[in-house]
């Protein structure tokens, strides 16, 4: 059993406060990405956790134990560096047994685990080799296995495939995560890559400026944003954004631009407060419906830009003051300048307090 | 094209023969002195004279060399005794120096590693009279150890400074992978930045082996004549009437031998190594 608690960690770097009481349960077994720009504090939370950096406050355990200050042999953890870290002047086999000899393992059972552990990172040709004349993939394998022969409860990744090139990190980010449900060990997995963070955890935390923002499944992290910049930082092409004004004349409508816009029956009761305000409605590029002749609930846009993506075609329109991207089916025929209706299912808008940022869920 | 070609490379060839034409002239230039100790060491006593010394010998009279040799000898072990220890010592301890500045921040690195290089400039004139009384009260004055000593501890700024800057290179998350493997601060030490320093050790050993060879202010100063090292024996080797040039100039190479044999086989090394960190990112 490993659960990882993380409370009310706190880092600081003279002045500038890299974490900020961050909390964070993750449960055994469970792979938790921790998602964010770079300078969030994602990496310095995750090297609090290995102990390569003591938090200032708070508390971390692990499986129960309170590891806050112990030194990183006493955490019985495994971790995969950013750049590898695989030591030159050794060979493969010999990077992969290094922790297993510093733990003093007995050597039949060394050589079983490396064996073993070249064998899940398909790399057993290579164990006789110095890792000098090898490609960052390999190197990368490397430092996996490196990791997994410890057969630690705790695994612990920093940015891990950020050095590859894409198609090898698409390429490796199934690979690993297949291999990782293998394994069973309790994951961080550190990333400021969103796709990586959807396709990879069993749940994401999205972290800024030292705070994290929202803890949850990768489908509610995309779907349910906390907040605006959970909304823009997740999904490609980010959630839309448009400013909106709340009126109330009887029934309750949002005015975009010239558009009035009817908000779903459980939000009026939240949006009553705003009253006269305005507020900022957020919606996902594949969500609106876009059609070419005129309907009664749908605003009339002008195309800007046509993207052809293959899977979609990604037009950029402008609504009121805003521009938004809207997402079709690539057989949708639009050439720029045509004009567009697009419509807004009222369950899939969110709404945004432009003061807080906050999403406003009933 | 391929009428283009040759005409390129014979202009790059002659481009390269004018390029060898003063490093020629450079080498024949300081190679003179080496031609003029051989040359001069294989004469015969009667050959030997101002007017005629750059003429070559009549025949080669490998006497002068044994003859020196069995003179020498004695300072020939002497040295050796001398300079084996004394940079093996200051590399070990410029290596652990290093490694300690390089990867513990204690407090007060910043104020200790300046004061340490602060060592090397240090002219050796002025520490003469105290170093005489201190080896004297440490019972180690006349001696070889108190050679060994005196050359340790100048070396120690310098072979810090090397390894220091070394270890500085090598990148952090390494260190740290070892640590998170759950090697300590001497395990990581001995299992990581050792084995990688090796091209530093070529560096520095070179260069304490030198420079502790061709020392004579602290062997003259520090020595009785039985442990004299072979720079102050090659000194005294000279009679006082008369001085036979071709045995003193025999004595001469068999002094400079070992250094050039180390800058010959180990000159290589020597580069990468000093390259090395400069190099590699």
């Amino acid at each position: 059993m490993a659960e990882i608690r993380i409370e009310n960690a706190t880092k600081r770097f003279g002045d500038f406060v890299a974490v900020d009481k961050a909390n964070l349960v993750i449960a055994d077994k469970e792979f938790v990405v921790l998602l964010g720009p770079s300078g969030c504090g994602k990496t310095t939370l995750l090297r609090a956790v290995a102990g390569l950096g003591m938090a200032d406050e708070g508390r971390i355990t692990i499986g129960g134990r309170d590891v806050t200050y112990l030194p990183p042999r006493e955490r019985k953890i495994a971790m995969v560096f950013q750049s590898y870290a695989i030591f030159p002047h050794m060979k493969v086999r010999d990077n992969i047994a290094f922790g297993l000899k510093m733990a003093s393992v007995d050597p039949r059972e060394i050589d079983k685990r490396v064996n073993n552990a070249a064998g899940l990172m398909h790399i057993e040709k290579l164990l006789d080799r110095y890792p000098s004349n090898m490609s960052g993939g390999q190197r990368q394998r490397v430092a996996v296995a490196r990791a997994i022969a410890m057969q630690s409860e705790v695994l612990l990744m920093d940015e891990p495939l950020s050095n590859l090139d894409a198609l090898l990190r698409l390429e490796m980010r199934a690979e690993l995560k297949q291999l990782l449900a293998g394994i069973g060990a309790t994951t961080i997995y550190v990333t400021h890559d969103q796709i990586e963070a959807l396709s990879m955890g069993d749940r994401i935390a999205v972290m800024k400026d030292g705070l994290i923002q929202q803890v949850d499944h990768p489908t509610v992290v995309y779907d349910l944003p906390s907040n605006l910049f959970v909304g823009s930082f997740i999904g490609n092409p980010p959630m839309n954004f448009m400013r909106g004004q709340v009126q109330q004349n009887g029934a309750l409508k949002v005015k975009i631009g010239d558009f009035e816009l009817e908000p779903a029956e459980r939000m009026k009761p939240l949006l009553k407060k705003y009253d006269g305000q305005q507020v900022i409605l957020g919606i996902r590029a594949e969500n609106m419906e876009t059609l070419n002749h005129p309907v009664a609930d749908g605003v009339k846009v002008q195309v800007r830009v046509v993207e052809p993506l293959g899977s979609q075609n990604l037009l950029t329109v402008k609504i009121g003051e805003d521009i938004i991207k809207v997402s079709t089916h690539p057989t949708f025929n639009v050439a720029p300048n045509n004009d567009v209706w697009l419509r807004f299912p009222a369950d899939k808008i969110r709404w945004i307090d432009r003061d807080s940022e906050q999403v406003l869920y009933p | 094209m391929t009428t283009l070609t040759p005409p390129r490379r014979e202009k790059k060839s002659q481009r390269k023969l004018l390029l060898y034409i003063p490093l020629l002239l450079a080498t024949a230039f300081y190679l003179i002195p080496l031609y003029l100790m051989l040359n001069t060491g294989f004469k015969s006593f009667a050959e030997v004279d101002l007017q005629t010394m750059w003429r070559l010998p009549s025949g080669l009279h490998f006497d002068n060399f044994t003859a020196a040799f069995e003179q020498l000898a004695p300072a020939l072990w002497n040295s050796i005794r001398l300079v084996i220890p004394a940079a093996f010592i200051s590399s070990v301890l410029g290596s652990i120096n290093g490694f300690v500045l390089a990867r513990w921040k204690f407090r007060g690195a910043d104020f200790i590693f300046p004061f340490l290089l602060f060592g090397m400039f240090i002219p050796y004139q002025s520490i003469l009279i105290p170093l005489v009384e201190f080896m004297r009260d440490i019972n180690l004055y006349g001696g070889v150890p108190g050679l060994v000593l005196t050359h340790v501890i100048y070396g120690i700024p310098i072979t810090t400074l090397t390894f220091r800057n070394y270890y500085a290179t090598v990148p952090n998350e390494l260190v740290e992978s070892a640590r998170i493997d759950g090697a300590g601060l001497l395990e990581t030490y001995w299992n990581i930045l050792l084995p990688l320093s090796i091209p530093s050790f070529v560096v520095v050993l070179i260069w304490q082996f030198t420079s502790a060879w061709n020392d004579f202010l602290f062997a003259v100063v520090l020595t009785s004549p039985a442990n004299w090292p072979i720079t102050v024996a090659l000194n005294n080797m000279a009679g006082s009437q008369i001085i036979e040039w071709n045995v003193q100039m025999a004595g001469a190479f068999i002094a400079a031998l070992p250094t050039l044999l180390v800058y010959i086989f180990l000159g290589r090394y020597f580069l990468r190594g000093l390259l090395a960190g400069a190099l590699k990112g």
